[in-house]
């Protein structure tokens, strides 16, 4: 699996889940829309993203859609790595 | 024709005694809001009816009739009897927006318990706060909610069962107990407590400036309002399909999202899943949902997607459309009659008043911006902050004040008498929010009057971040305002002063967000953190939140007569 979609998968399980919750999470696993990561949330896993990945993803672009799976979430660093 | 008809003529002679006949209740008799939900609705013939279409994010689905509600309540009702639970027990769901929550919470109240549900996103200090201040007896989980009940249960010595609905998987630990409840012998005939109007039935907890949440505790009673207001605010009809997007952890998901459409034999869509623009759009597609009950935040996030997206989808089956949580600003009512050919009605209450005081009714021309008027039966001013005498003038900015009286209103905060009767001044019930009428007698919304925090339609008080933040490693001081923002009206905004050998940092602002977020929920996570070095301060060392917060939102400082000099 791609780099950004682990970094992102394992930040989720680490923050997002409880230790004993051993639900699976692949790169298309619904995070937003599945209730993994609310939308209030989303934005220190914006920070976490911005942080890491030395990016800055305006508010715009940080819909819900854009945070809902590893795979968007990684569209959307590489898309914010080349501007 | 709406079920409110005239406005005008209902405001004549308005008696809730009306809404006591429909639900054919007389003074004096039991009445248990688990009964009426269910059980009264079977024998007016409608135990074959759809009441409950419930879905994930998965897609999978599951329907329950009127009588499956009276039979799988009766087993909930019985399964806690049978563990000893008695009436007046507090028993909290602390569950997702699956079915056993629903069933669950007409279950508590048929057996006579007090339902204590809570928002499952709760980290273990608000768990712990609210479970501690109700004593709680029981609390009915999912196994991926256990841990954080785990991690409290030693400090919680009254808390008796832990009742996990779905048990498969590694075995369940000290006072843990599993309780299928499509496994268990369904109980056709339960004896339903004979509770009666003053009986309490809910306790929700609600944030103020000062201190931990407090238990705003309802009655059985409050039944009568909140099936009246469903019935002519959300005018709810027996062939209606509807939806409430609140989560019952809040007040609008227990008085709107089970009682008021139960009540009235209406069936109702449950979506146990986060937002979705697409998901949302094609759930109303699919079930052809009639009546939506939203919020703001929903609405704007709405918005951002844009009238196009909406109209990929059929929605033509929407006829009336609500909303509660936080002003509703006008942007949204015109624009969503431009999205779905229909306006929001705005409608506004609190936790305390338990249904809807204020509103736009339907057939009542609509004021973008507005809050409306007052429900039939509800004496609503605006008060002089001082004299808290009703101000004649319009335009004036005043508390929103309500005569007491109605029938949904709490009872008390629990275990907190003081607080309760200090929410009342001069005969009136203060709601804490300030607003101006205008020459038609419409409310307008200007703001809170306190620190409290209204994030997404949800209530945060400053408080209890702060105290979070304290037992946080790093923070030696700390203030916690609401700043505005575009789409939840307002998040909150953390001032951080650190401890000496500790530097402001993205890591440790990062690390600080997430900390709240796991100890309280993730709305009181602080959305932005300003590491300071000092915070200001009255001379007997009061942090001043108003300073920080007139600061953010531009507003004058006001009086700094006792700010502490550096």
């Amino acid at each position: 699996m791609d780099d950004i979609r682990q970094a992102v998968l394992d930040y989720i399980r680490k923050e997002y889940l409880e230790e004993d919750d051993d639900r699976e999470l692949t790169e298309t696993t619904p995070l937003i829309s599945g209730g993994i990561v609310d939308s209030f949330s989303m934005v220190s896993l914006k920070r976490f993203l911005e942080k890491k990945y030395a990016i800055q993803i305006p508010d715009a672009d940080a819909s819900p859609e854009a945070f809902d799976t590893a795979q968007s979430i990684e569209a959307l660093v590489r898309r914010f790595r080349k501007a | 024709m709406t079920n409110i008809g005239s406005y005008a003529d209902r405001l004549t002679n308005f008696d809730w005694s009306l809404a006591e006949r429909e639900l054919g209740y007389r003074k004096g008799d039991p009445i248990n809001i688990g009964w009426y939900c269910s059980d009264r609705i079977c024998q007016l013939g409608m135990a074959e009816k759809k009441a409950l279409i419930w879905e994930d994010f998965h897609g999978t689905s599951k329907t329950y009739t009127f009588g499956d509600l009276r039979v799988l309540s009766n087993t909930i009702a019985s399964y806690l009897t049978g563990l000893g639970l008695a009436p007046g027990d507090r028993i909290c769901l602390f569950l997702d927006r699956v079915p056993e929550l629903y069933i669950g919470f007409l279950g508590i109240l048929k057996m006579g318990g007090i339902a204590q549900p809570l928002f499952s996103a709760f980290g273990e200090d608000s768990l712990f706060t609210r479970l501690d201040n109700a004593k709680t007896a029981a609390v009915i989980t999912q196994r991926k909610h256990v841990a954080k009940i785990r991690k409290i249960l030693q400090q919680l010595p009254e808390l008796r069962h832990i009742i996990v609905i779905d048990p498969d998987g590694p075995p369940l630990r000290e006072r843990e107990i599993g309780f299928r409840l499509d496994q268990a012998p369904r109980v056709e005939n339960f004896a339903v407590h004979p509770t009666t109007a003053e009986s309490p039935s809910v306790l929700h907890y609600t944030s103020g400036t000062t201190g931990q949440p407090k238990g705003a505790q309802h009655v059985h009673y409050s039944l009568i309002s909140q099936y009246l207001t469903a019935k002519w605010v959300l005018d709810l009809r027996p062939d209606d399909l509807y939806w409430c997007n609140a989560d019952p952890g809040w007040v609008t998901g227990t008085s709107y999202g089970i009682i008021g459409p139960w009540s009235n034999g209406v069936t109702q869509v449950v979506l146990d899943a986060g937002f979705s623009t697409e998901r949302w759009y094609s759930l109303i597609q699919k079930h052809r949902i009639t009546v939506w009950y939203s919020a703001p935040t929903a609405i704007r996030l709405l918005m951002r997607e844009g009238t196009a997206v909406a109209r990929k989808y059929n929605l033509s089956s929407l006829r009336h459309l609500c909303s509660v949580g936080e002003p509703l600003n006008a942007e949204a009512v015109l624009w969503s009659k431009e999205a779905y050919g229909l306006q929001f009605h705005d409608t506004y209450w609190q936790t305390e008043t338990g249904s809807i005081v204020i509103t736009n009714v339907p057939g009542m021309p609509i004021k973008p911006g507005s809050m409306g008027r007052p429900f039939p039966g509800i004496t609503a001013t605006v008060v002089d902050p001082k004299t808290f005498e009703p101000i004649e003038s319009t335009a004036t900015v005043g508390l929103i004040a309500l005569r007491p009286g109605w029938p949904s209103m709490f009872r008390t905060y629990w275990n907190n008498r003081v607080t309760y009767e200090g929410k009342f001044k001069n005969g009136w019930y203060i709601c804490g929010d300030r607003a101006s009428l205008d020459v038609d007698g419409y409310f307008w919304f200007v703001g809170r009057d306190d620190d409290v925090i209204n994030t997404g339609g949800h209530l945060v008080g400053p408080f209890e971040i702060e105290s979070a933040l304290l037992e946080h490693p790093a923070v030696a001081e700390s203030a916690a305002i609401g700043k505005p923002d575009a789409v939840n009206m307002e998040v909150v905004k953390a001032f951080v002063a650190l401890k000496p050998g500790f530097q402001p940092s993205d890591e440790l602002d990062l690390e600080i967000m997430n900390f709240i977020r796991k100890k309280l929920s993730p709305l009181a996570m602080p959305q932005e953190i300003e590491f300071v070095k000092s915070l200001p301060k009255t001379r007997s060392g009061k942090i001043m939140r108003r300073v920080l917060r007139a600061q953010e939102w531009g507003e004058p400082i006001g009086d700094i007569s006792t700010l502490e000099n550096d």
